[in-house]
């Protein structure tokens, strides 16, 4: 049925004929590629050219296309190619081809210095408004949360509700479960080197303080980045591709209300419950550890543990929970909004979403270890 | 039905979906001509666009055989398949195009995987089939989130006819379309169908399709087809379903 496609010269007195015969269709588009730019070469002879087709079996887009290219190529100066012994099955397909002008590719991707210094510009211009735009979420949420707290009604207490069982029942075992095992390394990795100088018991002084006033919730608020952050930036994201966040702004509603603050909400009440769970289930497991791989009783886990920490640590690591809490959901927020009609755009939201949650919560930490210090807390 | 049809391009027998309990498609029997436009008409949630998928093998199939190019779907070699595949195109009801990619990207995607062709052909034939399908060049450096509605249909006809299929699946294509956009539509798959010699699916709900694009008309109901032929034939027919459709307010307007 199909043959392969030839491009045969013969000269006719002062004339030359191109005969094409076989099949040209996109299944010999390499053949045919080659072929043509092949006799593209005859370019600029003085004799008159004929491209005569009427041996073509069969004959697509592509094959139709070079034959126009061919002819295109040939065609110089008073020379002109013509293309002879056209079917009339295929004359339409010739002829739609012909309106094809081929625009040159222009390649855009040229580095060039300047180019590199606006590139560096608009990062830094785009830094700049990572910040306002957080700002701007966060005053929006209060702005929000104030109208909810006159109109009380209009708090949706369903949403907020699901959104706590997603980001805090549903966590609770992986949280638990992964705060349990650095509780258990610390605890080992304390008595390993405590032990040469005799001072196994301080690991529980050690373990105490470390977890509740730092690892326990920094930890925490660490995963519930990686896991309740992206999945709001998602959600907000594919909502955004669809136009459900304008359907709701045309049916006058505030998609901050609607669907921001009662996330916010949830994830401001999840992370102090969970950094708490976090904490006890630390806590647990350097005890475990303690008394199995060091040799400390339990009991005397619990009265060292008594006189190493004092309710402050307690406060300390319990406070910065919800705002933590804030900062990811804010940032999850920002970003699920700022999501574009494409698929990529998604996926880079999200990824930046999880990065520049943790990198915040890092950055508060260490605000509140410079001001709790200072408090002498 | 009328008799047997010789050589059909898709040939169906007997085919049976089911979702669940619910049964969409009973025994279902259709052939398609080459060279033919078939429009493929019947009630919203009748299983017009389930039958597409079925035969694109998207949705998997509980009795039945499906025969397209005279080759079995069932029984077919990977390759074999893979063949088929080549030879046809498909316009999705939303477009589903790539969103990540331009779309030209979009278009040369199959040429990429199945051709090995230098960049510069790929590019020429993007040009080609924008002009076919009525878009300046210059849409090619767009993304689909960037285009309307009736250029992402026309962008998807493009990418659908990448290869030069013998044969197009049209899911709606032109629903969502003003009745002028959807009036050039028609028209287009018209012209490319003479011009390339195609084989055309299309599931409608648009009368003005059935009336100026389609040589054939069949009719889903009940899970089965319930009369094809000509537009003649459909509004000769005592079927109560189709006295409405081809009777109805809207289609007196149509006719005029």
């Amino acid at each position: 049925m199909s043959s392969d496609p030839k491009l045969e010269r013969i000269a006719k007195g002062n004339a030359l004929a191109l005969c094409a015969t076989g099949t040209w269709t996109a299944s010999f588009a390499p053949v045919l590629e080659r072929m043509v730019a092949d006799a593209e070469k005859l370019a600029g002879s003085p004799q008159s050219i004929f491209i005569d087709v009427s041996e073509v079996a069969k004959l697509d887009t592509f094959g139709a296309w070079l034959i126009e290219r061919l002819r295109r190529s040939l065609t110089q100066g008073t020379v002109e190619a013509q293309i002879a012994g056209l079917s009339a099955n295929y004359s339409s397909l010739v002829d739609e081809v012909r309106r094809v002008r081929a625009t040159p590719v222009v390649d855009s991707s040229t580095i060039t210095i300047s180019g590199m210094l606006e590139q560096i510009g608009r990062t830094v211009a785009g830094v700049a408004g990572t910040v306002t735009g957080l700002v701007d979420m966060l005053g929006a949420v209060l702005a929000a949360g104030v109208r909810v707290l006159i109109h009380p009604r209009s708090f949706r207490l369903t949403s907020t509700v699901h959104h706590m069982e997603q980001v805090c029942w549903r966590a609770v075992p992986i949280i638990v479960l992964i705060t349990f095992l650095i509780g258990c390394i610390i605890a080992q990795q304390g008595i390993f080197h405590f032990r040469r100088f005799g001072a196994d018991i301080f690991v529980v002084d050690m373990l105490g303080v470390l977890v509740l006033r730092e690892i326990g919730v920094l930890l925490v608020a660490i995963m519930v980045a990686g896991r309740s952050g992206s999945a709001y930036t998602a959600e907000l994201g594919s909502m955004k591709m669809r136009e459900e966040i304008d359907a709701l702004r045309t049916m006058g509603f505030d998609p901050i209300e609607v669907l921001v603050l009662p996330r916010m909400l949830a994830l401001v009440l999840a992370l102090p419950i969970l950094a708490f769970l976090g904490a006890m289930a630390a806590l647990y497991g350097g005890g475990l550890v303690a008394w199995l791989y060091g040799g400390v009783e339990p009991e005397a886990f619990l009265l060292r543990l008594r006189d190493a920490i004092s309710i402050d640590h307690f406060i300390v690591g319990m406070v910065k929970a919800p705002v933590m809490a804030a900062v990811i959901g804010i940032v999850a927020c920002v970003e699920g909004l700022a999501v574009q009609g494409s698929a990529e755009s998604l996926g880079q939201h999200t990824t930046a979403s999880v990065v520049k949650g943790i990198f915040f919560v890092i950055v508060m930490d260490g605000v509140f270890a410079i001001f709790f210090a200072s408090i002498g807390m | 039905m009328a008799g047997e049809i010789q050589d059909p391009i898709i040939r169906v027998r007997d085919i049976t979906v089911q979702f669940g309990t619910t049964r969409v498609l009973d025994g279902l029997n259709l052939d398609v001509k080459r060279g033919e436009i078939l429009g493929f008409v019947g009630p919203s949630g009748a299983g017009k666009s389930v039958l597409t998928r079925t035969i694109i093998g998207l949705v998997p199939k509980v009795a039945g055989s499906i025969e397209v190019f005279g080759v079995d779907l069932d029984s077919s070699s990977t390759s074999q398949r893979r063949n088929v595949e080549r030879r046809w195109g498909v316009l999705f009801q939303q477009g589903a195009l790539f969103s990540s990619l331009t779309v030209g990207q979009n278009i040369q995607f199959p040429m990429r995987e199945y051709l090995r062709v230098s960049q510069r052909l790929m590019d020429e034939i993007t040009m080609a089939k924008l002009t076919m399908v009525g878009l300046k060049p210059e849409v090619a450096e767009r993304f689909p989130s960037e285009l309307s509605g009736g250029m992402i249909k026309r962008v998807a006809l493009a990418r659908a006819l990448s290869l030069d299929p013998d044969l197009v699946f049209l899911d709606e294509p032109t629903s969502g379309l003003d009745p002028i956009g959807a009036g050039d539509f028609d028209e287009l798959v018209r012209t490319l169908q003479r011009t390339l010699g195609l084989t055309v699916f299309m599931v409608t709900h648009d009368l003005d399709s059935l009336y100026t694009a389609c040589d054939r008309i069949a009719v889903l109901g009940n899970g089965k087809i319930i009369a094809a032929g000509s537009i003649a034939d459909m509004q000769a027919s005592q079927h109560p379903w189709l006295r409405q459709y081809f009777h109805g307010k809207r289609a007196r307007a149509v006719m005029g």
